[in-house]
């Protein structure tokens, strides 16, 4: 599987480039959280594990933690600030009001 | 074995051969024997490969593109339009590095619309990165797919084979059919280190900026660098194996020679009886037939030229606005030599007129009455 | 509570795609619903920047950049290239509206007159995007885009790709939109088992090019079926057509135009013509579906 890096690669010498522009790393080094103007937040007291913000995520920047209640299994949606963008889908697509709310991003 | 044969139908012996396994080809006048019979070939087994009727030639060479970054080994066949249309994507198989060989029928280029042999279409195409082989005969046409395949699988190159239209493309020659065991053992399958596989997948061709570009191009400038030596490797394997010996170039009487007579393919032919003829005479002319023509041998051509009083290089195309294209090449190849001849450049043939012995024989007498070219250009033939 | 789409995912975040992208939410169902034995054809498209400068790449499956023309003729290539080595891979053509529509329809008609086993994606985000939002064959009537600035809107309606690849008679195509992932999930499964060529059409709107906000990406591709301007459906052997998501009281389409900028222009007059063209392909439709041909 390609590898993850800290940081983009621009190789220093031909000698340390494959012999074609062929991509061997993922592009986890590039922190798309910096992006946001909108800090989208989930309230875990509102929120319904219905995971609709996890499924209309189009930066893959809410993953899933299985814990369990009642005896069942079920997911917790985690914002990853990170990567997040800010886009705002989540928060609109989100059907408990109050459930996903907004904050400026600092800075 | 020896079979009376076309060109167009060593082309696909040639594919067959080399165990081409995905061929995505489009018809042209006259390329159309080639994917027929490879048609045939695939249709009866005889051939095991998946033909893509594409639905044109640039699609052609796409389909073989994608074939060949999956590791298959493809082959491809066009002439004039077909090959002036595919140009992007010739430039797509080169930075893929992806080794398609192809054959091209040289035919010129219209308007007005013409069917007849010129080498312009093929040679339009020489900045690509595409390696570039003309045949004299359809021996050499059979015998450059299968080397053509090697060395581009070596240094990860395309490769096209080159052939005139109608003067080899539909002359029946008697060729030797390498045996298939001895090719199989001469060529082993292709099987390139980065190649389209979801077991290890990557991206092939993402963006890339100022910072990374200009270091993949200078890579393509040393394969086609490695593929110079390539050539005259894989040109002695193939000799040692199949009988028949091949280089970047192939000299004719030059060893004492005091004026060359420079061309490629078939009017390299035609010029080789008028140096027999001059050389009856006692006239001392060599002949040098440029073969690869990219890589451009300029060593091999330095080194010839430079022992020499005298060159005229016959070119059965033109650059519009420049001269003949291997003129413009021997020419500033020459530049920097401490012996430099006087070069005459040559332009005959175009749209198919034919170039003869006599022909030949009267631009050599010609230029043998002048010290020094008067201009790029020496039209022979035309009506003016 | 059960997911309603597989859970694992195959697209990677860090990809450069702008917030709110269409685009990018259906390459995340997609690679989903196709699983990780699958390559990519990409010809000059908002993907080919998306997944990121060499030597990076943002979806774990194989990715080929091919010319713009070339999405099709590429992909038939490369699943012939398996199928030779003997390797079952899923081949998928990714293409915008721009090389689907337009530059590529050749290669696209080629492949499927062939019938060679690939699935084509079109994504459609209604116009050239990549190179700054000019007017494709698929952008709308009416609908603003550099090349047809608002004194002179698109005067053509959007190119009726759906009837055109029907009429190839493949056996299988279908449209699907970013707002019903269980739905085009389920059509790309189902396109997956089956073979020869298999086109799917996605809605996939684009904020910077519609002028929306980002946060209304999946609001639109929603009104987008539930206005019937985009209708969800799927044909079988070019004529065999169902509708697969059944709009019975459809909302108005004005509630559509209205988010969008590139419609800001519209007089009431210019709705009203809108509502009818959707009202009068809806009936075309309606004729066509639960009939053969």
């Amino acid at each position: 599987m390609p590898e993850k890096t800290e940081k983009q690669i621009v190789y220093e010498r031909v000698k340390d480039m494959p012999p074609l522009a062929v991509s061997l790393y993922t592009m986890d080094y590039n922190k798309t959280g910096s992006w946001r103007n909108i800090r989208p937040v989930i309230n875990y007291d509102k929120c319904i594990s219905c995971m609709i913000c996890w499924k209309y995520c189009p930066d893959v920047a809410i993953y899933l933690e299985k814990f369990e209640k009642d005896g069942k299994e079920k997911y917790k949606p985690i914002i990853d600030y990170e990567y997040c963008k800010g886009c705002g889908i989540c928060w609109t697509e989100c059907p408990v009001e109050g459930a996903i709310y907004t904050e400026e991003e600092a800075g | 074995m020896k079979k009376v044969m076309i060109g167009n139908y060593a082309l696909s012996y040639g594919a067959k051969l080399s165990r081409a396994q995905v061929i995505g080809a489009y018809p042209i006048t006259p390329q159309t024997e080639v994917v027929e019979l490879l048609s045939e070939m695939c249709a009866s087994g005889e051939l095991d490969a998946k033909f893509i009727k594409v639905e044109s030639e640039h699609s052609a060479m796409a389909a073989c593109i994608g074939a060949s970054a999956t590791g298959a080994r493809t082959f491809t066949a066009t002439s004039s339009q077909g090959l002036a249309l595919m140009h992007e994507v010739l430039h797509w198989a080169v930075g893929a590095r992806t080794p398609v060989v192809m054959g091209n029928i040289n035919r010129a280029l219209g308007p007005p619309w013409t069917i007849w042999t010129e080498q312009t279409d093929s040679l339009a195409q020489r900045d690509t990165g595409w390696m570039q082989v003309y045949a004299q005969n359809n021996q050499e046409v059979i015998d450059s797919v299968i080397q053509a395949y090697k060395v581009a699988e070596a240094v990860q190159l395309p490769a096209m084979v080159v052939l005139a239209a109608f003067v080899l493309s539909h002359t029946s020659e008697t060729v030797d059919i390498p045996e298939q065991e001895k090719v199989d053992e001469f060529l082993p399958s292709y099987d390139p280190e980065y190649k389209i596989d979801p077991d290890n997948p990557h991206a092939f061709g993402g963006l890339t900026g100022p910072d990374g570009y200009f270091e993949l191009r200078y890579q393509i400038q040393k394969a086609m660098e490695d593929a110079l030596a390539k050539w005259e490797e894989i040109g002695r394997e193939f000799g040692d194996l199949f009988g028949r010996h091949y280089g970047l170039v192939e000299t004719y009487k030059v060893e004492d020679a005091r004026e060359l007579i420079i061309s490629s393919a078939t009017l390299a032919s035609t010029a080789r009886g008028v140096v027999d003829e001059l050389r009856e005479k006692g006239k001392k002319v060599g002949l040098l037939r440029i073969r690869v023509f990219r890589p451009f041998p300029a060593e091999t051509v330095r080194s010839l030229l430079s022992a020499v009083d005298k060159a005229i290089v016959v070119d059965r195309n033109i650059s519009f606005g420049a001269s003949g294209i291997f003129y413009q090449e021997v020419k500033a190849t020459m530049y920097n030599e401490k012996n430099k001849p006087p070069i005459f450049g040559v332009i005959a043939g175009l749209g198919g007129r034919d170039v003869t012995v006599k022909d030949i024989m009267n631009i050599y007498e010609d230029v043998m009455k002048q010290d020094e070219p008067k201009s790029d250009i020496i039209w022979k033939g035309v009506k003016i | 509570m059960k997911l309603s789409i597989p859970e694992k995912e195959i697209l990677g975040h860090g990809h450069l795609a702008c917030q709110g992208c269409g685009a990018a939410l259906a390459m995340r169902y997609a690679l989903k619903a196709f699983g990780t034995n699958t390559a990519l054809s990409v010809p000059a498209c908002c993907w080919s920047v998306i997944d990121g400068p060499f030597p990076h790449s943002s979806v774990n499956v194989p990715l080929f950049h091919t010319a713009f023309e070339t999405a099709a003729s590429a992909a038939s290539g490369i699943k012939a290239g398996f199928e030779v080595q003997g390797r079952d891979v899923t081949v998928v053509a990714w293409a915008g509206d721009g090389g689907t529509y337009d530059i590529g329809i050749q290669a696209l008609s080629g492949a499927a007159e062939r019938n060679d086993d690939l699935i084509y994606v079109c994504y459609d985000n209604e116009a050239y995007m990549n190179t700054g939002v000019q007017r494709s064959g698929s952008t709308p009537y009416l609908s603003w885009t550099t090349t047809t600035p608002v004194k002179h809107p698109k005067d053509r309606p959007k190119k009726d790709i759906i009837s055109i690849m029907a009429a190839h008679r493949i056996p299988y195509l279908a449209t699907a939109s970013v707002a019903f992932p269980e739905d085009m999930i389920a059509k790309f499964k189902k396109a997956k088992e089956i073979k020869g060529t298999r086109f799917l059409l996605v809605f996939s709107p684009c904020p910077p090019g519609w002028r929306t906000n980002p946060i209304n990406t999946v609001k639109l591709a929603r009104l987008a079926v539930e206005t019937r301007v985009f209708p969800l459906i799927e044909v079988e052997n070019g004529r065999n057509w169902k509708l697969t998501k059944k709009v019975r009281k459809e909302k108005p389409v004005v509630e559509y135009l209205k988010l969008q900028g590139r419609f800001k222009h519209l007089t009431e007059d210019n709705v009203a013509e809108i509502q009818e063209n959707v009202n009068r392909e809806w009936e075309i439709l309606m004729d066509k579906v639960g009939k053969d041909e």
